[in-house]
């Protein structure tokens, strides 16, 4: 009993000093690969003190991939539902809307340019609740019945995802369209075969931009859990799961959440890049 | 779009006769930031003629072609088609070959079809002429590979036998084999030789006297952004009046105040 | 070809989550209920049972207690369970919920680090211990969000006589947070904190860290269930949240919450007056 005292005495007096182990190395004047070493061994350390073990994390994971957990199959299958509609719907309504902001001229266009570029950083919890008030019971749309269902987290997502589609399709229109466009105005090509063309052109970097609405909507947790409610069974996603298991102080089941999470996000990228084709054809980009 | 422009046919074949100008520039000038790039041009161009336009960097020729096909609008004079303005519907009348190749990222025979459907041309009909253009130019084996892994030589061919696919009535072609090799200018010379005897009218802008020898009817010298000599090529390489065409030609004309938009 | 082969499970989902919305909606209620009583795990036992008894699924937002409420004044849920009694009979008087019914109680906690820097060893006054940490200026950690939990954190400290707040940032501080991850700041901290019972026997990260005060009779922690008002909005499912409503309050449900167990500790006390 003693014993056990004094080994719980050692490790609060440790994790006090936890900060101190971390960062006691930086404001020394050197930077010897030898002190990069000596930091890696006080980071294990670390793990030692905040009672969190790499080990339990990754075989946790692995566990639960490979007897196929129900519950995980639940919230990846919705998580990629959400988000997958989600980024599908901003493609079909940021493509074009892009494509014209970038390949025609207009008056105001610098200020619709800067606020496109601003609304790619619209916090998510913000946008989570000004979905939740619309589609409130007392909100304008509650009758709609939205509340809490995936329909719900899909529209907050799209709403998230919409801005980053539509201004890197501009962009990249945008410099396409200054290589072409004495070429277009001396074929006299009308706007919408100059959009088409354009997009088409674009097919390869457009990959990219839509796979950033992809990581964007598929991290976020902020506007799911709002306008979601983090259902069991009906609307968690992997997201809301891990910032569950969290606060129940599982840290290591919700850190293994997280490395599934990646998981994912790489396997559904690396199939994006095998649909964009090999690098042959990538290099007449 | 008004009907008294009737389209030709393809191998229509036109005798070298000066009937009403295709083309007038009256009095055409165009500046940019206070400074003059081109001033007080008088030009007529008949149909089927091949045009030479001739002079040393900056003398305002790439300003002369983009003015010709409605690119730029003159801030003097007029740019009159067959005696009527410029308008949007003359620039379908006339193809454009720009110096560096414009080749969309997708295959060489997509790139054609591409110009041929903006030109109002579909179905069976666009994909004769994209065959034919690519045969033209002597590349019917490349069709199908991406345009830009073409050599420079290749995809100015391309570009030239797609302007020529559009049946313009005038072809103009800016500077079209300045950077290739021998053998590309030839076929590009060539190519331009098949279109002349179907009928289009020539513009080229060039700075090789050989290459002018070859092509031109007539040559335009222009020098500091105004007309220094126009006559019949014959006399202008050969016998030239003007001491810029003179001097040029003996290789000791080589300033020209810098200007915009001219290379 | 073979990219529109792999293109396709692209699309399926896509289109399946267009479509998923207009599929089959079963007897559903939504229940607005407070992060701890989800984290103790009561709803996981009981709600299944529920299902198989009635056919009604009952769907239940955890939040705090303070947007529980909110969301229940929005109508934006059929039924409100939280531990906030006064809040509760504040929402029935303004004619946002039909009828408050007792349902069930357990008890506040007082947890503290191994090291014990208030001196208060396992006591059972929590008015003492209070005045112990707040004379040793020991490190307390409080909700400070306005929760069930929070508001009798700070009745506690009112009856001690004591106001903490002047000193807030310094020994005492706040997380804003729920109590899980409140109770992950305490722990790494080493400051006491109020928790209640259920959420720390099932926290999972309780370090060195272990109860300090029970059993004073002013840790009595009172829960109550409430059907939100079908006059006072649309779309409230009264019908059915009254069915849940009354089978948590029946003797059965009252048994089935007596029972639920965790480490062999009941968390719960049903104490629904039937009358």
């Amino acid at each position: 009993m003693a014993e056990t005292e004094g080994i719980q005495k050692k490790t609060l007096s440790d994790r006090k000093n936890v900060c101190a182990i971390i960062f006691s190395g930086c404001n020394h004047p050197q930077n010897s690969s030898l002190d990069i070493v000596l930091k890696l061994c006080k980071f294990s350390r670390v793990q030692e003190i905040l009672h969190i073990s790499m080990g339990t994390i990754f075989s946790q994971a692995i566990q639960l991939i490979i007897t196929a957990d129900a519950a995980l199959l639940e919230i990846v299958a919705l998580s990629l539902r959400v988000t997958l509609t989600a980024v599908g719907l901003s493609c079909v309504i940021g493509l074009p809307i892009g494509a014209v902001l970038g390949a025609v001229s207009f008056p105001g266009r610098g200020l619709v340019n800067v606020t496109l570029n601003a609304l790619m950083g619209l916090p998510p919890v913000v946008v989570g609740l000004v979905v939740y008030l619309t589609l409130s019971n007392s909100g304008p749309l509650g009758v709609l019945q939205l509340l809490y269902t995936p329909t719900a987290m899909i529209i907050a997502q799209t709403i998230l995802v919409l801005p980053i589609v539509t201004a890197l399709t501009r962009q990249m229109v945008e410099d396409l369209n200054a290589e072409y466009a004495d070429h277009f105005s001396s074929l006299g090509v009308r706007l919408h075969q100059r959009v088409a063309a354009l997009i088409w052109d674009g097919r390869h970097r457009l990959m990219t931009t839509v796979l950033a609405g992809f990581g964007r909507a598929i991290a976020e947790v902020g506007a799911v859990m709002i306008v979601g409610g983090n259902i069991n069974h009906a609307t968690r996603v992997m997201t809301t799961a891990i910032a569950l298991e969290s606060s129940k102080g599982n840290l290591e089941l919700a850190l293994a959440l997280g490395v599934i999470l990646l998981l994912v996000a790489l396997i559904v990228n690396g199939l994006a890049m095998t649909i964009r084709g090999s690098t042959l054809r990538a290099a007449y980009a | 779009m008004p009907d008294s422009f009737p389209r030709k046919a393809d191998d229509k074949v036109i005798s070298g006769t000066f009937s009403a100008p295709l083309l007038e520039m009256r009095g055409v000038g165009l500046g940019s930031d206070g400074r003059r790039i081109i001033g007080g041009i008088d030009l007529k161009l008949a149909e089927g003629q091949r045009t030479v336009i001739m002079g040393a960097n900056g003398s305002g020729k790439t300003m002369l072609l983009r003015l010709i096909h409605g690119l730029e609008s003159p801030d003097e004079g007029n740019v009159l088609w067959r005696g009527q303005q410029l308008e949007r519907f003359a620039r379908d009348r006339q193809a454009l070959v720009f110096q560096k190749p414009v080749m969309l990222r997708r295959t060489v025979i997509a790139n054609i079809e591409f110009a041929l459907s903006a030109r109002g041309i579909t179905g069976r009909e666009k994909k004769r002429r994209a065959l034919d253009a690519l045969e033209m130019a002597h590349l019917s084996h490349l069709g199908l590979k991406p345009a830009r892994l073409l050599s420079g030589g290749e995809q100015q061919r391309v570009a030239v036998a797609r302007a020529i696919a559009c049946a313009p009535e005038i072809l103009l072609l800016d500077e079209p084999s300045a950077s290739l090799d021998p053998a590309s200018t030839a076929l590009i010379e060539e190519l331009i030789g098949q279109a002349h005897r179907r009928g289009v009218t020539i513009i080229l802008v060039t700075h090789d006297i050989g290459q002018a020898r070859r092509i031109a009817d007539r040559v335009v010298f222009l020098h500091a952004g105004s007309v220094a000599e126009d006559g019949p090529a014959s006399q202008v390489l050969e016998a030239p009046r003007s001491d810029a065409v003179k001097a040029w030609i003996s290789g000791r004309l080589y300033f020209d105040p810098p200007q915009k938009n001219d290379t | 070809m073979m990219r529109i082969l792999k293109a396709l499970p692209f699309v399926a989902l896509f289109v399946f989550g267009l479509t998923a919305h207009a599929m089959a909606q079963d007897k559903f209620i939504i229940v607005q209920s407070t992060t701890s009583t989800q984290n103790s795990g009561l709803f996981d036992y009981l709600l299944p049972i529920f299902k198989e008894e009635t056919g009604i699924e009952v769907r239940v937002v955890a939040v705090g207690t303070g947007q529980a409420i909110r969301n229940a004044r929005n109508g934006d849920g059929d039924v409100l369970l939280v531990h906030s009694k006064e809040d509760e009979e504040a929402f029935v008087a303004e004619g946002f919920g039909v009828e408050r019914f007792d349902l069930m109680y357990n008890d506040f906690v007082i947890v503290g680090p191994a090291g014990d820097p208030a001196g208060i060893g396992q006591s059972d006054n929590v008015i003492d211990a209070l005045a112990r940490i707040s004379a040793a200026g020991a490190p307390f950690l409080s909700r400070g969000d306005d929760s069930g939990t929070n508001k009798a954190e700070l009745r506690l400290w009112d009856k001690a006589g004591l106001m903490p707040g002047a000193s807030t940032g310094q020994w005492y501080r706040e997380s804003g947070q729920g109590m899980g991850a409140t109770l992950n700041m305490a722990t790494q901290l080493g400051a006491y904190t109020l928790s209640d019972r259920a959420t720390w026997v099932a926290f999972g990260n309780k370090g060195d860290f272990a109860i300090r005060v029970e059993g004073d009779p002013a840790l009595f922690n009172q829960y109550g269930v409430t059907l939100v008002n079908p006059d006072r909005f649309a779309n409230i499912k009264a019908e059915l949240g009254q069915i849940f409503v009354n089978w948590l309050i029946s003797s059965h449900g009252q048994e089935l919450i007596g029972k639920f167990e965790v480490n062999g500790t009941a968390l719960f006390f049903p104490n629904a007056h039937r009358d």
